[in-house]
């Protein structure tokens, strides 16, 4: 009855604050809109890592929110980037259709995957996920064919320019400019830098801000996606199975089996991370996907609290922002990750909730996690 | 295959089991007690190392003493991490794993903080080796781990099996609640266990200072391996760990020297998971209590 009047509450509340709520999104845009230009180049392509990252760890959520927690999420996205670059490189695939072909691939790998980890539970899980990935991270160190060895492969090929001649006539009503064939300094919609040509280009010049659009838009549709699910009723089978999976069995739930879409689904938008962060690096190495990074996305997810949708992408956002801002300016390199794992301890032992905990106040605070 | 080849690898394997034993016992040792997997040990292991480090190179000071003075800041260091995160998390092992993580990031970046990220050497502790025939030996210093590491898992055995501390370690091993009722204070145990798995990794960290290159990120082959040696053993089962240490120390030395390491690090980690798929409760261990 408490769940259900707080519910209740929390719309009524909801529909109070839709003007607010309204505003903040509109908000929200337009910052993510205008944040390329108020950075320096070096900025952007930290801002268009921080967006591959939220997708990172916003899909890392949809596989704990059945309760399991894999060590093998970074490697993920790594298949997602060699297999978005090779199917770029190696078989000419366009490179949309290759970060799409790398997705599905992640996607895949993690369905093959799933028939030995899921006979594995709790930390017998977390170790063999973390397993079964360095196995793959370190084929891809064995393989010089045709993964590139321990160098990884470099020169994955860009996205291509995207020719808007044809739109010209429609064009020349948003930029406002009658005719608008050769002048320069033009934006499209009045954001994109367009070239006299009208071509947007994604290369190295003008990679970030186009680039950083590129991927805002991929990582927005992926966010509402990944959002659909979790309140669709296979999301609140997820939520249902980590809850009670015995109440759940028993009710006739394949809980194994939404366990494995689980792990596929939120592996597939790792892939397509992945395919971003490899298309837009311009390389791919086994290093980037080590255990070191995916000790870096339990932080992000666990300082930001993994009870909603926001914590995680709270969590990448703050801690980015901190590293970037705080502790790059103070120049304590060699100590950058002794911050991380105090601020990990502390928010373990006293912010059990998040940081997304924090504001949602102890009122709507829902029943405990079970400890597992 | 060359005879003294063969007689080479296996007496590096044995040398190789017997450190790996000694962390792979502490890890089990701590989870027995805590239900906590502690991703940190390798850093304590490092932690050791550097110590003794600090003492002969820095201080010039005798070896011996830098190796008794690893073991007693190392079990203080999981006197600390027992005290100050795992009693916390006693209901929460995954909670407790986490923290590790957190003390590893700390001790990692300190060490690179203290001693930066250039690998360093002890200079010779003991000269020379014993030659076995034909072109096999062992240096002294690595015989010195062996023997070493063979006294302290004995002396290990004797004082769980006849000592009352003993006796409560396994008690609460086995069932931390009936323990409890016995009279037997949980603390107090888990605070000797996780000293006592503490100061094991600073032996061996101690010990390998005279064999492998120092430095801040030498503990995470040395937890990868034991966490492979742990789940092979059956997690929570010290005999178990101490013959898988042997099993995979054997099965890796053989590997690298007849193929390379990485091939050795992904046999390793495919025997790992066939333990899991097979049967997860290793070799030695016994089905865990829902």
């Amino acid at each position: 009855m408490a769940t259900v009047a707080g519910s209740l509450e929390r719309q009524a509340a909801g529909r109070g604050l839709s003007l607010v709520a309204a505003a903040g999104w509109i908000a929200l845009a337009a910052g993510l809109l205008a944040l390329p230009h108020l950075l320096s180049i070096s900025q952007r392509e930290v801002a268009v890592m921080l967006l591959v990252n939220v997708l990172l760890v916003a899909s890392y959520r949809l596989i704990t929110l059945t309760g399991e927690w894999s060590l093998g999420h970074v490697v993920t996205m790594g298949v997602g980037a060699y297999g978005s670059a090779l199917l770029a490189s190696l078989a000419g695939f366009p490179v949309v259709l290759a970060m799409l072909g790398g997705a599905l691939i992640a996607g895949f790998v993690a369905w093959l995957l799933s028939f030995p980890l899921f006979r594995m539970k709790g930390f017998y899980f977390l170790i063999g996920s973390f397993a079964a990935a360095e196995v793959i991270r370190l084929c891809w160190k064995k393989f010089t064919v045709p993964f590139g060895g321990p160098k990884g492969l470099s020169q994955v090929p860009e996205l291509p320019p995207l020719d808007l001649g044809a739109l010209t006539g429609w064009l020349s009503l948003q930029l406002g400019e009658p005719g608008a064939g050769g002048h320069s300094g033009a934006y499209f919609l009045g954001l994109l830098p367009v070239h006299e040509d009208l071509v947007i280009r994604f290369s190295k010049p003008l990679f970030t801000a186009n680039y950083y659009y590129f991927c805002l838009l991929v990582v927005a549709v992926s966010l509402w996606l990944l959002w659909r699910i979790e309140r669709s009723r296979i999301g609140m089978t997820f939520h249902a199975i980590h809850w009670q999976d015995s109440l759940a069995a028993s009710v006739g739930v394949n809980t194994r089996g939404y366990r494995t879409l689980a792990l596929v689904v939120g592996s597939v938008f790792a892939g397509l991370a992945g395919a971003l962060m490899a298309h837009g690096v311009g390389s791919v190495a086994p290093g980037r996907f080590d255990v070191t990074q995916m000790v870096y996305v339990l932080i992000w997810v666990i300082v930001g609290g993994t009870a909603t949708f926001a914590g995680p992408i709270v969590g990448v956002v703050v801690l980015t922002v901190l590293n970037e801002v705080v502790l790059r300016e103070l120049g304590i390199d060699a100590l950058r990750p002794a911050v991380y794992g105090a601020i990990l301890i502390v928010s373990v032992l006293f912010l059990p909730q998040g940081l997304e905990g924090l504001w949602r106040g102890r009122r709507n605070r829902p029943a405990k996690r079970r400890s597992t | 295959m060359e005879l003294a080849t063969l007689l080479q690898t296996a007496l590096n394997a044995l040398y190789a089991s017997s450190y790996m034993a000694l962390v792979a016992v502490g890890l089990v040792l701590i989870f027995g007690v805590m239900r906590i997997v502690n991703f940190a040990h390798g850093e304590l292991y490092m932690l050791g190392a550097f110590t003794v480090y600090a003492v002969a190179v820095e201080w010039q000071g005798p070896f011996l003493l830098g190796v008794a003075l690893a073991v007693v800041l190392v079990a203080a260091v999981g006197l600390v991490m027992e005290r100050g995160l795992f009693r916390p998390m006693r209901t929460n092992p995954l909670g407790g794993l986490i923290l590790s993580i957190g003390v590893l990031l700390i001790l990692q970046a300190l060490a690179v903080e203290r001693f930066g990220i250039r690998a360093k050497d002890l200079p010779p502790v003991i000269d020379g080796g014993i030659t076995f025939g034909t072109g096999v030996q062992l240096a002294w210093e690595r015989v010195l781990v062996i023997v070493v590491s063979a006294a302290v898992l004995v002396l290990l055995y004797l004082f769980l099996r006849y000592t009352r501390i003993g006796w409560a370690l396994r008690a609460c091993a086995q069932d931390a609640e009936a323990a409890q009722l016995q009279g037997i204070s949980i603390n107090r145990t888990a605070q000797i266990a996780v000293g006592l798995g503490a100061a094991l990794a600073g032996i061996a960290g101690a010990l390998m200072a005279m064999n492998v290159p120092i430095e801040p990120y030498m503990g995470h082959s040395i937890i990868v391996a034991a966490f492979i040696v742990i789940i092979v053993g059956g997690i929570g089962s010290l005999e178990g760990a101490v013959v898988a240490a042997g099993l995979y120390a054997f099965v890796d030395t053989f590997v690298t020297t007849y193929t390379d390491g990485t091939v050795a690090d992904i046999v390793g980690l495919l025997l790992m998971l066939l333990v899991l798929v097979v049967k997860p409760t290793g070799l030695f261990g016994t089905r865990e209590r829902a």
